[in-house]
């Protein structure tokens, strides 16, 4: 068991180095020049080479580039990921500040997905009705393929305009985020709830299912006793996923909503190409997978005996 | 028609028919009008091959068919009552409390995340007969009753941390422990080692003379069914062929494809294929010392000596490595069989895959014909290849199905560019006739064949290069018996023909005297003895080989009926 | 010899019903009827007799997966969908006469109708005329960014599987990486450091794909190196080369096609969002994503030029993942 969760936490930690690694080659070494970069979108004034010089110096930029990693990378490790280009503010604390409403939006979403997804794969596997379980079987195909931001755009068309029931922007009180959570919400249970179903259908198919059918056992008993905990154990591997995917949907839904948070923040630090801030939410991105995946990890093991017992010994 | 035949009747099928949807629409019979009956505390063996509908006929006794199927017409009565209009909820209180069932392969019948005792406790709550703490105490009694041994701790286990032997006695327990009139036995014991198979097969036995439980027992091997049953009912494409106490179906068979089963059930057959000389397993050899390697006069085709082989183990594991095999020697002659037997973990497929170079040996040698074979490399390799082919147990894995049959077996020709494509072309239609497949074959893909069909593909793909030497690795125990006689026919007739040596590998004793010159017994990565195929047989000299030897089923039955 | 050699390059779908049987070795579950014919020897011989071995070729497999298709009508409307789109991309003078640049500007905003399918904007242009004029834009993009995916992810997945051992565990770490970072996060920062454009935007995407196409071959091409018929092939003398050549390749490529299909859908998707966000090509050229973000400022009083625009990109991501689930579905049968 120590082992075990020793190995995730290295393999977390590789992760969170190398995701900081190929962003910091990615944003600062392959283009030639950073600060023009920076020059060009703080006043575009590119021809003034003393200008670039000076930021260069500022940004540390004019070093070698072994030297600005180590830099970064000692920086990163104390959460800080330089100044915003832009505003010349830490990137990390821009973040932070930016982070108590996109947690809200997504930890709404994310309950909001799960709890849908489960109810819809159970409810396309459950029933007695054949073509029940094939209809309610393609719902999650269809949610996959519906573009958030549009999802957005007609959820306020119907509830905001037509409906009025709910505001139709802004970060005031819990009515303004209902609608950017159910627009994060669908795709990603519609997601979560086809990796279930499938994964309860092949469960159902299981010998053991047919030793627990002979026993005399019922649907209810079957289903939740036996396929549900057993599938529960692949679905849970695309939580990290999952919640990624909820951050990134945010970067839309925030848009769409016109919510300030991590979303609104992504946006701008790319069209002012203010590469702190960006490297600072790539980076703070994979931490959350990486915190996600190894929750899941510990939990693995509660819902898996065969994760933490030996193989069998000899024979009968 | 349901009237019944007998006061005791237990179980009553009358002029029962099970189809299956097929994509076309409409039904395909699998069952078509079977009829039988079970006495109370009567074992009765449903025999047949893949597609006779024995276990489609189980799975309808419970209403338990998978999915596409149904049942079209037929009754079914149980302790005098009908079963086949029962609703869902009806079923429920049968199965498991009147009718219990023991799973085809235990490896995977057991819910992997709950702990044994938990899964036997169940039966018992499900039908009222113990509240939850009850239950579980009942069920470490119902699991020694089932022959484990220390059942207080392995209740408390998880299925992966049993064997498949224990895990079989665990579904014994679930299917006894509501104390059914009746258990269906679905091929208990065909996923499990012979030895292993013997001890369940005696326990379910004993389990019938100690709690008075009728036993429909569902094999494939007439041995077994011989060995165990009071009464035999074969069936044949969904229907009964011959029905009958166990001694007169064996010893006086009236239908004909009974007594094909029986000619061609190895552990009921005692002849060498291709020798003519019969030996009868109840008499003794002369007596004399026997080294088993003194019938060669020339030197031998294929010397191994002192054949190691150590896996590493990943790290955490009690081991460093796991030694599969273990200073392994012995002697192949050109135009005999050296058969390899043991079960499964006793190292005679990674000793095959040694021979074939396909794993490089920790330690020994391997001389062809006085060449060192794990000295060879790259291209020599390939070289000494073209005289060692390999054929393998499952022919539905072992053709790429992409392939035609013609690809198939041309495939060796064209990677030493032997001959021309006219010639090639003409190598593989001689190669398919010598296996006996039309020509009209070579078109096919391997999945147009049936698994006899593409074993002899297999076995065409491996004579093309005209090798010396064959490894058949469980070459017909993925086939019916009729079919593996058909096969084992084939290779001896090859073997004659062409002078090949043949190393056999087989978990299967009773296969194993049907081709073998000469045995040498695996067990645990070490040969523990070897001899001449007869003087193995008959007498076995280490304590393992004798265990090996007495659980060949179907001696009971011979030696009952005093018949080869 | 020649016309054989197609028999195995061109991927053959058996109708289910000719189809042997082909479980784990026997004796398997509850004979199904199928299983007949593993007993019957020469039936499915004879089953298949009418079939002559020269008539064997391409022109039979595509006319019986032609036959397949027709049998499940979702699937054709799929088709035929995705069909009349590329149709659009490539001549979209011939299915709208509007113009999608300039509008009539009486015309502006108008519901609706059959002289405008999909309404007007508020510069009075055919929204229809614009989305399939949008279509090639979008549509090129999805194809690069799949195309770059599809090359490099699968040759890194076919080195990891085939090659195994450090090259496995590099690529291995590489896919982590690139999972760890939601997939629109990292289109951003690649647009970061690229700038704007459709170009860009459709390689930013197709960065995001590598993980997935790399996953799925890797997984491929392990299990069929394991294969008994590989391991065969390596007994019987076969060169490695044209083992990964003949068996390898061949028999993984399946699934990887299914995800092509897939992954067409969600790029789809995708370079819309970032169409969306405005990083795709500059306005007044149509692109998909840039016309629902078009819409937003008549919410209230246009729906059509949010919702129309929009239902085109679920219809073809729908289309998309149709069709890969009937390849996956087709693989497994097999």
């Amino acid at each position: 068991m120590g082992r075990y969760i020793a190995r995730r936490l290295g393999q977390g930690g590789f992760v969170l180095w190398a995701a900081f690694t190929i962003s910091f080659f990615l944003l600062y070494v392959l283009p030639s020049d950073a600060a023009s970069i920076k020059a060009a979108g703080a006043d575009g004034d590119l021809s003034d080479p003393e200008l670039v010089a000076r930021l260069r110096a500022e940004q540390g930029l004019d070093r070698p580039v072994l030297v600005q990693y180590a830099h970064g990378l000692w920086g990163a490790l104390h959460l800080d990921f330089g100044r915003s280009f832009s505003s010349g503010a830490p990137a990390t604390k821009l973040l932070a500040e930016a982070l108590p409403p996109t947690l809200q939006l997504t930890a709404l979403a994310l309950g909001l997905a799960l709890a849908g997804g489960a109810a819809l794969a159970l409810a396309s596997t459950y029933p007695r009705a054949r073509w029940l379980r094939h209809t309610l079987t393609s719902l999650p195909a269809l949610g996959i393929s519906l573009p958030t931001f549009w999802v957005g755009l007609l959820l306020l068309q119907w509830f905001s305009f037509e409906l009025r029931l709910f505001p139709a922007m802004g970060n005031e009180g819990f009515e303004s985020l209902v609608l950017p959570a159910f627009t994060l919400a669908i795709p990603a249970s519609a997601a979560f709830a086809q990796v279930l179903s499938r994964s309860l259908r092949q469960t159902l198919a299981e010998p053991y299912v047919e030793t627990a059918r002979a026993k005399g056992a019922g649907r209810a008993r079957v289903h939740f006793g036996h396929a549900l905990r057993n599938a529960s154990i692949p679905a849970l591997t695309v939580l990290g996923v999952t919640v990624g995917g909820l951050l990134a949907g945010a970067v839309v839904t925030e848009t769409v909503f016109s919510r300030a948070g991590v979303g609104r923040l992504t946006v701008t630090a790319v069209n002012q190409q203010d590469v702190p801030v960006v490297q600072a939410i790539v980076v703070f991105s994979a931490v959350v997978f990486v915190v996600v995946t190894l929750l899941v990890d510990l939990l693995y093991p509660v819902l898996d005996p065969r994760i933490t017992t030996r193989q069998p010994s000899a024979a009968a | 028609m349901s009237v019944p035949v007998h006061d005791d009747v237990l179980l009553d099928v009358q002029d029962l028919r099970v189809g299956y949807r097929t994509t076309a629409g409409g039904d395909a019979p699998a069952v078509d009008g079977v009829s039988l009956q079970v006495r109370a505390g009567e074992v009765v063996a449903l025999v047949g091959e893949s597609g006779s509908g024995k276990s489609t006929t189980a799975h309808a006794v419970v209403n338990l068919l998978p999915r596409g199927g149904r049942r079209t017409s037929g009754t079914i009565r149980f302790g005098g009552q009908d079963l086949t209009g029962l609703s869902e909820g009806e079923w429920r209180e049968v199965r498991g409390r009147r009718i219990g069932l023991v799973p085809q392969d235990p490896t995977v019948s057991l819910n992997p995340v709950q702990r044994v005792g938990d899964q036997v406790a169940e039966v018992l709550v499900i039908h009222g007969l113990a509240r939850r703490r009850e239950a579980r105490r009942r069920a470490v009694d119902l699991l020694e009753k089932a022959g484990l041994d220390d059942p207080a701790a392995r209740a408390r286990q998880y299925p992966s941390q049993l064997s498949g032997g224990m895990r079989q006695r665990v579904l014994i327990a679930i299917a006894i422990a509501a104390g059914p009139d009746l258990v269906i036995a679905d091929e208990p014991t065909s996923a499990l080692d012979v030895t292993v198979q013997r001890r369940i097969l005696d326990h379910i036995e004993l389990l019938r003379s100690t709690l008075g439980t009728a036993v429909l027992l569902i094999t494939h091997d007439l041995g077994v069914a011989a060995d165990r049953a009071d009464r035999i009912v074969v069936l044949r494409h969904g229907r009964v062929v011959e029905e009958g106490p166990a001694r007169s179906v064996l010893t006086d068979p009236q239908h004909p494809y009974t007594r094909e089963l029986i000619a061609a059930a190895p552990s009921l057959a005692s002849t060498r294929l291709g020798s003519g000389a019969a030996v009868l397993p109840t008499s003794r050899p002369a007596a004399g010392p026997d080294d088993g390697t003194q019938v060669a006069s020339s030197a031998p085709l294929l010397e191994a000596r002192g054949l190691r082989k150590e896996f590493p183990l990943p790290r955490g594991a009690a081991a460093r490595s796991l030694v599969a095999v273990d200073d392994v020697s012995f002697d192949l002659h050109a135009g005999q069989t050296f058969a390899l037997v043991g079960e499964s973990g006793s190292g005679k497929s990674t000793t095959a895959r040694l021979v074939l170079r396909l794993e490089q040996p920790t330690a020994g040698s391997l001389l062809l014909d006085g060449t060192d074979l794990t000295a060879a490399r790259g291209e020599e390799l390939r070289r000494l290849r073209r005289r060692f082919q390999v054929v393998y147990q499952s022919p539905y894995a072992s053709l790429d199905p992409r392939f035609t049959v013609e690809q198939i077996v041309e495939e060796p020709l064209r990677a030493y560019k032997v001959g021309d494509a006219r010639a090639r072309r003409a190598r593989v239609r001689e190669l398919v006739d010598q296996v006996a497949l039309p020509a009209t074959a070579l078109g096919r893909g391997p999945r147009e064949l049936s698994g006899g069909q593409r074993q002899r593909v297999a076995i065409a793909r491996a004579l093309a290069l005209r090798p010396d030497l064959v490894v058949l690795d469980e070459p017909v125990s993925a086939l019916d018996v009729s079919v593996q006689a058909q096969i084992l026919d084939l290779l001896s007739a090859l073997q004659a023909e062409h002078g090949l040596a043949y190393l056999f590998i087989s978990h299967d004793l009773a296969v194993v005297r049907q081709v073998a010159d000469h045995v040498g017994v695996m067990h645990r990565g070490r040969l523990v003895e070897t001899g001449t195929a007869d003087r193995i047989l008959l007498d076995p000299r280490e304590e393992y080989t004798r265990e090996l030897v007495a659980a060949i089923p179907g001696r009971r039955a011979l030696a009952d009926a005093g018949t080869p | 010899m020649t016309a054989r050699l197609d028999t195995y390059t061109v991927p053959e779908t058996l109708p289910p019903d000719v189809s042997a049987p082909d479980g784990p070795d026997a004796p398997a579950g509850p004979d199904a009827p199928h299983a007949h014919a593993a007993l019957a020897g020469p039936a499915p011989l004879e089953a298949a007799h009418r079939r002559t071995r020269g008539v064997r070729s391409s022109a039979r497999t595509l006319g019986r997966s032609g036959l397949a298709v027709l049998r499940r009508p979702g699937l054709l409307l799929a088709v035929l969908f995705l069909l009349l789109v590329v149709a659009w991309a490539l001549a979209p003078g011939v299915f709208a006469a509007q113009d999608p640049i300039t509008g009539v500007p009486t015309d502006r905003l108008q519901a609706p109708s059959a002289e405008h399918l999909f309404g007007t904007d508020h510069l009075g242009r055919d929204v229809y005329a614009r989305v399939v004029h949008g279509s090639w834009l979008s549509l090129s993009a999805t194809v690069i960014a799949v195309a770059l995916g599809l090359s490099v992810g699968s040759l890194l997945g076919l080195l990891a599987g085939f090659l195994r051992g450090w090259v496995d565990d590099v690529v291995g770490r590489v896919v982590d990486v690139l999972l760890a970072v939601p997939s629109l996060l990292l289109s951003l920062a690649i647009i970061t450091v690229l700038g704007f454009g459709t170009v860009k935007v459709a390689i930013a995407v197709g960065i995001t794909t590598i993980a997935a196409f790399a996953r799925v071959m890797r997984a491929e091409a392990l299990r069929t190196s394991s294969t008994t018929y590989v391991e065969a092939a390596r007994a019987s003398g076969v060169r490695w080369y044209t083992v990964l050549r003949r068996h390898i390749l061949p028999n993984s490529a399946g699934p990887v096609v299914a995800l092509t299909a897939l992954e067409l859908g969600s790029s789809v998707l995708a370079i819309s969002a970032l169409s969306f966000l405005g990083y795709g090509a500059a306005p007044p050229t149509p692109e998909w994503g840039a016309l629902v973000s078009g819409g937003r400022d008549y919410l209230a009083s246009a729906w059509w030029l949010t919702t129309l625009p929009g239902l085109v990109i679920v219809a073809v991501v729908l289309s998309a993942n149709r069709i890969s689930r009937s390849l996956e579905k087709d693989g497994e049968d097999r």
